[in-house]
């Protein structure tokens, strides 16, 4: 049985709008180090959206493929969470092209890895074969994504006066952009009926326990929950997304029958 | 030889396995795919002989290298055949076999921990990053010597990570498990 096609892109868009982002650092990583570490982590999402593209491409037909799934959608088609999507920039910075901020990075990646182990763990037990495939292979790249995030949150926590206030001011922008993970969209309701799917609801205890265990040892504060409730995986995104895909699906579009 | 007509015979799929055996990683040459556990199977089908790989890392690059270097092997000894990937099971690095381990400590890689011993090939989701946790100890394959520190959760390849050796002083890549 396969997954709902709106479910399975919703996995491949995160997956793919993160790696996006994260490849923005490429060339510019304040260490080689890092900067090698962040197109690894981009390399590993975009892997995984590949592999979610080519199975929503054959469950939904009609001769999609992963590049017309990745590359000819637009911004109300895509359906990942409104998290991936923002820019390296802290709050008050002028513009969407302001300097990129490292700390917002890792907040983002801590924050969205501390997700998925959870997720891709559970989703090894779903009833699309496929899908549970993806999963433990997902996990496995993950757990790395979620150790080194959380290893740098600590260090800029727990670190400068300035680290840490670049830090906190990071989870004070993301967190409430993470509540946006259990408001329950209908392809999440509908992965979850047929057994394709999970209760994310389910969850959060656990997301909770490695978010504020880590922010504990970082020494930083949790932002109370609250506000509004981003709705990207339902279609309805911040303004940041139309950028991400113009700049990425601007190749493709100009030359959309160019073969390596 | 099979011809392009008639089903691979046992014979086809022995010569194969004695040609892919010693077929190795466009990144790692010294170690055949086989032994790194990427080449699952070598089977007859009904479109000539079916070549099962397996995907390491979900974004290696190599992977398409070695499906190309697959098919033009079985090409250049007039074997009809295609490659099939296949997800499940989920490659770990704790099917290499000693072989290889041994081949990559030679080419300067330390080679992975068995999953099970290890912080993030773990199988437990929410603990595995315990505070105080010991970080898992990786012998310089140079020197041999256990004195080693990690300069980089990600190195040049998907699949390594960077470590210094504190005693010979050198920089050097281990294989991470997965």
């Amino acid at each position: 049985m396969n997954a709902p096609t709106e479910y399975l892109l919703h996995l491949a868009d995160n997956a793919l709008i993160l790696g996006q982002r994260n490849a923005e650092w490429c060339g510019h990583g304040p260490i080689l180090e890092e900067d090698i570490a962040l197109s690894n982590n981009s390399l590993d999402l975009i892997g995984q959206a590949r592999m979610l593209y080519q199975h929503a491409a054959e469950t939904q037909g009609g001769g999609a493929t992963e590049d017309t799934l990745a590359y000819f959608r637009d911004v109300p088609d895509f359906r990942n969470y409104t998290l991936c999507e923002l820019p390296h920039t802290p709050l008050m910075s002028a513009t969407a092209q302001g300097d990129r901020d490292f700390a917002m990075t890792m907040a983002r990646n801590f924050l969205y890895s501390s997700l998925m182990v959870l997720v891709w763990d559970q989703l090894q037990n779903s009833k699309d074969a496929i899908l549970a495939a993806i999963a433990a292979k997902s996990l496995k790249e993950v757990r790395y994504h979620l150790r080194h995030s959380r290893d740098w949150l600590v260090r800029l926590g727990d670190g400068t006066d300035e680290s840490h206030a670049k830090a906190q001011a990071a989870l004070d922008q993301l967190i409430p952009y993470t509540q946006e993970f259990w408001a329950v969209s209908p392809h999440e309701a509908a992965a979850l009926a047929n057994g394709t799917g999970i209760d994310m609801a389910a969850l959060q205890n656990d997301w909770n326990q490695i978010v504020n265990e880590a922010l504990q040892e970082a020494t930083l504060k949790r932002p109370a929950d609250g506000g509004f409730v981003p709705t990207g995986k339902q279609g309805i995104h911040s303004e940041h997304l139309g950028f991400v895909l113009a700049e990425m699906q601007s190749l493709a579009r100009s030359h959309p029958q160019a073969t390596w | 030889m099979s011809s392009l007509t008639s089903l691979p015979s046992a014979t086809d799929v022995a010569s194969a396995w004695v040609l892919l055996d010693a077929l190795t990683d466009p990144e790692i040459p010294v170690v055949s795919l086989r032994e790194l556990g990427i080449l699952r199977d070598v089977r007859a089908g009904d479109a000539g002989l079916e070549v099962v790989i397996t995907p390491t890392y979900s974004g290696c690059p190599a992977m398409g290298q070695i499906e190309d270097d697959v098919k033009a092997l079985l090409q250049a000894h007039g074997l009809q055949g295609h490659v099939v990937t296949q997800l499940a099971p989920a490659w770990t690095t704790d099917w290499m076999s000693e072989t290889a381990k041994d081949k990559l400590r030679a080419y300067g890689i330390a080679p992975p921990h068995a999953c099970a011993s290890s912080g993030t090939g773990a199988a437990s989701v929410v603990q595995f990053a315990a505070r105080g946790a010991k970080p898992e100890v990786v012998n310089c394959p140079q020197c041999g010597s256990a004195n080693t520190t990690e300069t980089s959760h990600f190195g040049s390849t998907a699949c390594k990570a960077l470590y210094r050796c504190l005693a010979c002083m050198e920089p050097f890549d281990y294989f991470k498990p997965y």
